[in-house]
Order: C-alpha cells, then sequence, then structure tokens
C-alpha cells in the first residue's frame, strides 16, 4: 500500500479526538464513522474509549451493528481500547442485561475489572512485542482480558497477573489507553498490520 | 498535557487519568438523578454518566433552603445499581463533603454552585483528592482558576432548574469566545490577557497555543430538549448535564435516549427532528429574565 491508509474510528461516542491525533501523525488518513455508509472503503478502523454500554446502544439504535460485524468477521483490521476492547470482545463477564459487544477478538473481558475511578491508575509496562522502553499506560475504569481463546495472544500482562492487550490476526485489544499518554507504538503496530494486509 | 511526572510504580489520582475520564465521556450525556432507579432508567437510555443529588435543580429551587451533599446511602445505592461512573454534588468551598464523596467511593465529584456554597471565598483544593472533579464555569478567567484549583472537567454553568438554555448558550458562547481571542493574540499581549483573566499565566499561554481548555468542555444548566443539547454541541461543547430536564419531564425514559441520540448527531437535523417526535411533555420551565437576582445560581462561584 502506497498511498495513507484509510482508518475509521468509529465516533458514536467517547476519546475519537485522542485516536485521531495519533493516527494523524502516523501518517493515516482518519474518517469519522457513525453510520453504515461509511464504513466502506476503509483500510482499517479503530474503537475508540468511551463508555461501552452507550456505544453499544447508540450502534443498534442507528443499525451499524450488524455492519461493523460483518466487517470485522470479513477480515477488517480493528484496534480496540477500553470499551473498544469490550466491544471487540466475544465473551462479556460482566455486561449491564442486555449489553452486547461486536466480537472478533476470542476473549472474555471484565468491565471496570479494577474498580472505580479512585483505583483508575497509571503505571510502566513491558510488552515484549514492542520492545523497549515500557510503556506508559493509564487504566481508567479499566476493563481487563480474564480468559483469551487459542487463536488469540497475550501481548502485555500486568505483575499481579491479569492480561490487558491481546492480538489476533488483525485484531488488537487494549485494556488501556496509549492515546492518552502519547504513545504512538501500538497505533504504529496496527498501521503495519494494515500495509502488511 | 499535565503536570504529573511520570509514575514508576501503579499510582492512582494523577492528571492523566483524571482528565482522561472525563475524555471518555465526550460526546455523551450526563443526567441527574435522585433515586437508584432513575439512575436505572438513565443507564437503560444510554447515559454516559449519574449525577446523584437529593434534589434537582428545579425542586431545589421550588422548594428553597439550604441544599446540601446527599445521604450516603442513596449515593451507595445508586453506585451499586449502575456500571456506568458515578458523579455527585459537594458544595462549593465544602471540602470534606468531598472527603465523604471520595470515602463513598464516586467517580467524580461536582463542585457545584446549584448546592448552597459553604465557602463565599474559597473553593476546594482539588488537587488534594484522588477522585477528580468537575466545575461549572460562566466566563474563560473562572474556568481557568478552576483547573488551577485541580478541576480535571468544566462545565458550563447555564442556569439550573430552569428548563431555559439562554444562560447555557450564554456561557459556552463566552466561554468559546474568549478562547478564539486569546488564540489570536500575540504573545506579549498574553501577560495582561491573564490579569484581565485572573488566571495563572502558563495557562493562559497554553490555552493561547492550543486553542482549547486543557480539559474537557461540557455544559449544562437549562437542557430540557433533544435540540437543547445538539446545539450545545454544535456551539463547542464536549456533551452536556441535563438535569430537572428529563425527570421533571412527561416521558423520563424515551426523553432521555431522545437526548442521547441527539448529542451523538447533534449535526445531522434529520436525527434531531426524529428524535423530537413524540415525547409528551417537557419540564415546564421558567424564564431566566423572570428570576430576580439572589435567586440565579450561575451567580455563585467566582
Amino acid at each position: 500500500m502506497t498511498t495513507a491508509p484509510r482508518v475509521g474510528i468509529l465516533s458514536l461516542q467517547g476519546d475519537v479526538r485522542e485516536h485521531a491525533r495519533v493516527l494523524t501523525e502516523l501518517g493515516a488518513q482518519v474518517a469519522l464513522v457513525r453510520r453504515p455508509g461509511e464504513l466502506v472503503g476503509l483500510d482499517g478502523l479503530v474503537l475508540p474509549g468511551g463508555e461501552s454500554t452507550v456505544i453499544d446502544k447508540l450502534s443498534r439504535a442507528f443499525g451499524i451493528q450488524g455492519p461493523l460485524r460483518d466487517v470485522i468477521a470479513g477480515g477488517l483490521p480493528v484496534l480496540g481500547t477500553c470499551a473498544g476492547l469490550i466491544l471487540l470482545a466475544n465473551r462479556l463477564a460482566d455486561g449491564i442485561a442486555g449489553q452486547e459487544t461486536f466480537g472478533g477478538l476470542d476473549a472474555t473481558v471484565r468491565r471496570n475489572a479494577f474498580g472505580g475511578q479512585v483505583e483508575s491508575f497509571e503505571t510502566e509496562l513491558e510488552v515484549p512485542a514492542l520492545g523497549p522502553p515500557t510503556i506508559r499506560a493509564a487504566f481508567i475504569r479499566a476493563p481487563a482480558i480474564e480468559e483469551l481463546g487459542p487463536s488469540a495472544t497475550a501481548l502485555a500482562s500486568l505483575p499481579d497477573g491479569p492480561v490487558v492487550a491481546a492480538e489476533q490476526d488483525g485484531l488488537l485489544g487494549i485494556a488501556f489507553h496509549p492515546e492518552s499518554t502519547g504513545e504512538t507504538r501500538f497505533h504504529q503496530r496496527f498501521l503495519d498490520r494494515i500495509r502488511g494486509a | 498535557m499535565n503536570s504529573t511526572p511520570t509514575p514508576s510504580t501503579p499510582t492512582t489520582g494523577t492528571g492523566t487519568v483524571k482528565r482522561g475520564l472525563a475524555d471518555m465521556l465526550k460526546g455523551g450525556v450526563i443526567m441527574d438523578v435522585v433515586t437508584a432507579e432513575q439512575a436505572k432508567i438513565a443507564e437503560d437510555a444510554g447515559a454516559v454518566a449519574v449525577m446523584a443529588l437529593e434534589r434537582v435543580p428545579a425542586d431545589i429551587r421550588a422548594q428553597g433552603g439550604v441544599s446540601r451533599m446527599s445521604d450516603p446511602d442513596m449515593i451507595d445505592s445508586i453506585i451499586e445499581t449502575v456500571s456506568i461512573p458515578v458523579m455527585a454534588k459537594a458544595r462549593i468551598g465544602h471540602f470534606v463533603e468531598a472527603q465523604i464523596l471520595q470515602e463513598l467511593g464516586v467517580d467524580y465529584i461536582d463542585e457545584s454552585e446549584v448546592l448552597s456554597p459553604a465557602d463565599y471565598v474559597h473553593h476546594i483544593d482539588k488537587q488534594r483528592f484522588t477522585v477528580p472533579f468537575v466545575c461549572g464555569a460562566t466566563n474563560l478567567g473562572e474556568a481557568l482558576r478552576r483547573i488551577t484549583e485541580g478541576a480535571a472537567m468544566i462545565r458550563s454553568k447555564g442556569e439550573a432548574g430552569t428548563g431555559d438554555v439562554s444562560e447555557a448558550t450564554k456561557h459556552i458562547r463566552t466561554i468559546t469566545a474568549q478562547i478564539r481571542e486569546l488564540a489570536a493574540k500575540s504573545e506579549d499581549e498574553l501577560y495582561l490577557a491573564a490579569k484581565e483573566l485572573q488566571a495563572p499565566y502558563s495557562l493562559v499561554k497554553e490555552v493561547a497555543e492550543t486553542g482549547a481548555l486543557p480539559v474537557v468542555l461540557f455544559t449544562a444548566g437549562g437542557v430540557a430538549t433533544p435540540a437543547d443539547a445538539a446545539m450545545m454541541m454544535q456551539l463547542g461543547a464536549d456533551g452536556v448535564f441535563v438535569g430537572s430536564g428529563i425527570f421533571k419531564s412527561g416521558n423520563p425514559e424515551q426523553r432521555a435516549a431522545a437526548i442521547v441520540k441527539a448529542t451523538t448527531f447533534h449535526d445531522d437535523p434529520s436525527v434531531i427532528a426524529e428524535a423530537s417526535r413524540g415525547l409528551g411533555e417537557a419540564m415546564v420551565g421558567i424564564n431566566v429574565a423572570d428570576l430576580p437576582a439572589p435567586h440565579r445560581l450561575a451567580e455563585r462561584g467566582w
């Protein structure tokens, strides 16, 4: 791929602007996606941080849930952070009644796995796949990956156990917010994956 | 972005996690609730967070008296009922109410002019807390003073409990216009601007350079319809607070869901028109022009 990849950001709610900034900085062409028609012609898609219950509801109210599931199943590379990880997971440990996900990532994700906002934290995280230096990671009412299926690979774990980033073909799910701390290597990895696809 | 040094061990309450939660609420609607049942209705309708308070502003206005932080049992029951963030209000300057709310585990504290102020001179030193704060502002100087004290999110005040959106319009327009004016100034004009705004020079310079507040800016106070919410978004708000407008209306479930849709699709009149259908009665409302000055809540805080 010689031209800039065209990356959509699901823009129903959440930290769309932060993802757009990182992607633009890395040379991608950003398209905001709220309707099914806006999924056409994308090379990749970002599911941003936000409130997963709200994004789920709006995606159904405006008829984009089905088309999103279709493009993910069709192999479109997707990067999801925090709420985006929840929406990308095949299984949810503690959604609210009736909460659904788009799915794709063979994982079980627990919402608010670390507690409320006073438990939200920042830490340094080793991500072997990205090499040194460590990642500065912000966990904000963050989810965690409780169980990972055989087709997915863990990319990072906290020292006390929980998996907080995982990959499966073109799908990259992260429990924290690289877009909030000036960390660009995950987005770069995602763009590299798109270019190689 | 913020002045917090990079922590090498897990650290709570950093500037990034405080401001970051507000970033995650962008494009959303935060709804006032006074019971766990209302909180559930709000969550089901697509609220991005709920604001727990003892009485909605319209009732505070009607009933008068001193209004304070909510009952801890009520806040507990709301935290147990919903999985979205729970905010709660403390009186301006009442740092012990804030300590209690942090202890209860709320996700955000609103140091709010809607309650009776506890200190007519000082606001809460919000830097001391792990929990983040949102504060009201009617203009840029007030917003920057609150951010200096540690506010991680700003909401334009409007006039709560009226259902009259005119003050919300005035305040969001004032803040965004003052930011644009600042961005147009030469560097040597920023010293005077800082003096006039009564805000620290470093923060004034940062806003002039970026053309935006360093924290998320929501709007509040008088939003009662999907059209009101969409107008606030078109005027540059990152999201909206809806207080009395939902649970003082004829059909709260439907109105709440409609305001959520109109906020997301604020630039699409076809969606806003559809969302505005069949909502039943809006809250009755009071014209701000008919409110004598001592009853205007937006004038609390400085």
